[in-house]
């Protein structure tokens, strides 16, 4: 299956040729296709004239950047020190447990990717967990199965 | 040297009038916190419910509705102040707006349930003006914090924004300017502490036509927010500061190097720059001086390096965020080559300050050695976490105890970390210390950007230890030996001890080696990475002991090493904890005590949080 490379090229059609935009492209290229195809690598290289190796540095370095597909929802939880200390890491295993996967994975349904960062700068709220965009303060593992059900079942209806 | 004030100043300055003459000082507007820590808790439902309401109740025209950047009172969120009077409402949801409307906006009336009560008196405040939270703090660079409207540039233009701008760019020679801060005596607010005016000064005496200035907001430091709370409330201040630094050293192109994990920071600052050059702030012949500066913006992509500012450079220029050894230094040769001065968000937000009210001014406020004020995210085990500002200088304890509030549910508070995972923890027995530079230095930590983290009884010392050697092994970008292994081999015997495998030795060990990785690494990553060890050994060895030689944890958190059971004298076994528990090891008969398998227990600790009656304990 190959990606649909229109997009990139309208990110690319942004940027001049040169090391330079390889960051910022491959951003965008990340939030439109929730991870970096490897077409799309491939197109930045001959795009921006830089080796394919170069691209491939930059896209591996940085932990923004995923190589893999991720799934239809991303799920972030803050391991920053504040939310360590109040209970971070039990809030991402219990996430864990009730949809069988590891940080950094993806269910095999392609539903969620679950995902651990370093602080999101609401420390002040702590333990903090973020799901598509939306932000979760003071959460407790005691409260996720209702998060996670919830948002679900707002998405039945918009979807139909 | 005054030069006439161009026509381009003088409508600046005429504007600014006009703003403040329209403006109605009794005129009622109420303040929604829109900063992330309180959208966090859906304060955008609540702004949107006072939109509706104003309406409904028919008074949009004659109340001014404001969303605004973080005062700083995170824990109390969604804060509403309504002004004048900052009458000061905390945890309103929306379903309290239309009370707030009728009772407060249309009949002046004071809704008690929405009032903040002081944990220490238990006495119900009216006014944000006498919450002891900001009654004991020194607000000058989150001064407008709370006040203005971040997207309004007129907002800030009211409050005396881009004043010095102006009085830089006609009535000073950059090296007045420079002087200027040299005499502050300010210093870098990004951790390291170097003077501020110094370092433009190199910049500026460097040889090459084309010299940059870097704004480095990638705050790295996990639990610290200072600079997303500031560039979320008052991004204008930090890009006056760009221009006036970029004036003073000759620079005409500035980059910001923001997270990307803070998305409403960067959209306000993205919004910030393109109304400055709007109004001639940014671009060609700035505000008709004849200089000009402009500003683009660069997302970091999620690394902690990218904050070292060798680091921040090859990220800008499109490589892998790796040190490199200095000198030479970036005022020598930074981005592509050319001179570049780069400091912290804060450290550009001061200068504006010290432009408007002179040297003098700032340089009374501090210690001899440290000047001003400094920011601090006061996170962790305490009352009231938020964002404060107070007078470098102060003590811990005053800081911790009374504007932090103390500890939470009774507990006895232990240390405080600060300066991230460069920095240590210092034992509440030091709280008397004051918080500048040198004290903390002195302590075995240092200052850093201001994430303060506080801990208590039930935060284990050496599981911190681990938790930062997991994240400096982590974010290690790999070019020194002495880092990636270093490091690693640092947080294995941490983890060994943890999980109950620690031997005779390791203590002695683990000092050795962090001497080792501080003296062999090139960079600030690895040179402070082994920091959090040496002061949790020095202050806390009997818990290091504790682990080592009776496995224990005596704060109950390291898992292999403690278990769960439930108090049957406690219990009235409601069954909640069995419900909750994913591994079904708890078991009982409902109103009788439960009890808890500990074959089959993890250890998650979901059942202590579930239960009600602190039935549940670790030993
Ligand atoms: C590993 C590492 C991470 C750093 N992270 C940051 C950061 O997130 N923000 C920052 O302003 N400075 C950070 N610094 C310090 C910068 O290298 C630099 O000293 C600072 O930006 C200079 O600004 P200042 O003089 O205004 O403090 C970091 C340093 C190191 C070694
Ligand atoms: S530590 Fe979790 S948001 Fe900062």
């Amino acid at each position: 299956m190959t990606a649909d490379m229109s997009k990139v090229d309208t990110i690319l059609d942004r940027y001049g040729q040169g090391q330079r935009g390889l960051i910022p492209s491959l951003l965008e290229i990340q939030k439109v296709y929730h991870y970096l195809p490897p077409e799309a690598l491939q197109r930045v290289a001959d795009r921006l004239s830089i080796p394919m190796i170069q691209v491939y540095q930059v896209a591996s370095f940085y932990k923004a950047f995923s190589l893999e597909p991720r799934g239809e929802h991303l799920i972030t939880v803050c391991l920053g020190t504040a939310c360590h200390v109040r209970g971070g890491e039990m809030l991402i295993e219990q996430i864990g447990r009730l949809l069988n996967v590891k940080a950094g994975e993806t269910t095999k349904d392609m539903q969620f990717t679950l995902e651990a960062v370093n602080c999101l700068g609401c420390c002040a709220l702590g333990p903090v967990m973020v799901l598509d965009g939306k932000y979760y303060g003071s959460m407790a593992a005691s409260k996720v199965e209702k998060v996670l059900d919830k948002s679900m079942k707002q998405e039945v209806p918009a979807n139909g | 040297m005054a030069k006439a004030r161009s026509v381009a100043a003088l409508e600046l300055e005429k504007r600014r009038e006009e703003i403040l003459g329209g403006q109605d000082p009794s005129r009622i507007s109420i303040k929604v916190c829109g900063g992330t820590g309180c959208l966090a808790l859906s304060s955008d439902e609540v702004a949107q419910a006072f939109e509706r309401e104003l309406r409904a109740q028919g008074v949009e025209g004659s109340v001014a509705l404001k969303t605004t950047g973080c005062p700083g009172f995170c824990e109390q969120g969604p804060l509403v102040v309504v002004h004048p009077q900052r009458i000061f409402y905390t945890h309103v949801k929306p379903d309290d707006v239309a009370e707030i409307v009728s009772k407060t906006i249309l009949q002046g009336e004071i809704i008690d349930r929405l009032l903040y009560k002081d944990p220490s008196s238990g006495e119900k405040i009216v006014y944000e003006t006498e919450v002891p939270f900001y009654k004991e703090q020194k607000r000058i660079l989150l001064k407008e914090s709370g006040l203005i409207d971040p997207r309004e540039i007129e907002d800030y233009l009211a409050a005396g924004g881009y004043k010095a701008l102006a009085r830089a760019l006609f009535e000073m020679t950059p090296d007045e300017v420079i002087a200027e801060i040299k005499q502050s005596g300010l210093r870098g607010r990004g951790g390291a502490g170097f003077s501020t005016g110094v370092k433009w000064e190199l910049c500026r005496q460097a040889k090459g036509e084309t010299k940059y200035i870097i704004c480095n907001a990638d705050e790295g430091d996990p639990g610290a927010f200072q600079d997303r709370g500031l560039i979320e409330a008052n991004p204008h201040s930090v890009l006056e500061g760009m221009i006036i630094g970029a004036y003073a050293i000759g620079a005409q192109q500035g980059f910001i190097y923001i997270r990307n994990e803070y998305p409403l920071a960067v959209e306000l600052i993205r919004l910030a720059v393109q109304q400055a050059r709007e109004r001639g702030l940014l671009g060609e012949d700035i505000l008709g001086s004849g200089a000009s500066f402009d500003v683009e913006i660069q997302l970091g992509a999620g690394a902690f390096v990218c904050g070292e500012e060798t680091a921040l450079i090859a990220s800008l220029e499109g490589r892998i965020g790796e040190p490199r050894t200095r000198p030479p230094y970036p005022a020598q040769s930074g981005l592509w080559g050319m001179p570049t001065n780069i400091n912290n968000v804060k450290t550009w937000a001061w200068v504006p300050h010290i432009i408007h009210n002179g040297a003098g001014w700032f340089s009374q406020m501090g210690t001899e050695k440290s000047k001003g004020t400094t920011v601090f995210s006061v996170v962790g085990k305490i009352k009231n976490t938020g964002l404060v500002e107070v007078p470098m200088g102060i003590s811990l304890r005053h800081l911790i105890e009374d504007i932090g509030g103390g500890a939470t549910n009774g507990k006895k508070l232990k240390a405080v970390q600060t300066g991230g995972p460069s920095g240590g923890c210092i034992p509440e027995s030091l709280w008397h210390l004051p918080v500048d530079y040198d004290s903390l230095r002195e302590a075995g930590s240092i200052m850093g950007s201001g994430g303060l983290i506080v801990m208590d009884e039930s935060t284990c010392m050496v599981d911190i230890a681990r938790y930062f050697l997991n994240f400096t092994k982590f974010e290690s970008c790999g070019k020194c030996t002495a880092c990636r292994e270093g490091v690693l081999r640092m947080y294995e015997i941490l983890d060994y001890i943890t999980r109950g495998y620690g031997q005779e030795g390791d203590i002695e060990l683990l000092e050795e080696l962090g001497k080792a990785v501080k003296a062999s690494s090139l960079c600030g990553l690895g040179q402070t990475a082994p920091n959090p060890v040496p002061t949790t050994i020095r202050y806390f060895r009997e818990e290091y002991e504790a682990h080592v030689k009776e496995k224990t944890c005596p704060a109950g958190v390291c898992k292999s090493l403690i278990t769960f059971y439930i108090v049957p004298e406690k219990c009235p076994g409601c069954g909640l904890c069995a419900r909750y528990c994913t591994e079904k090891s708890i078991s009982g008969e409902k109103n009788k005590p439960y009890f808890i398998d500990e074959e089959k227990c993890i250890r998650c600790g979901i059942c202590r949080e579930v239960c009600k009656f602190d039935a549940v304990l670790v030993k």
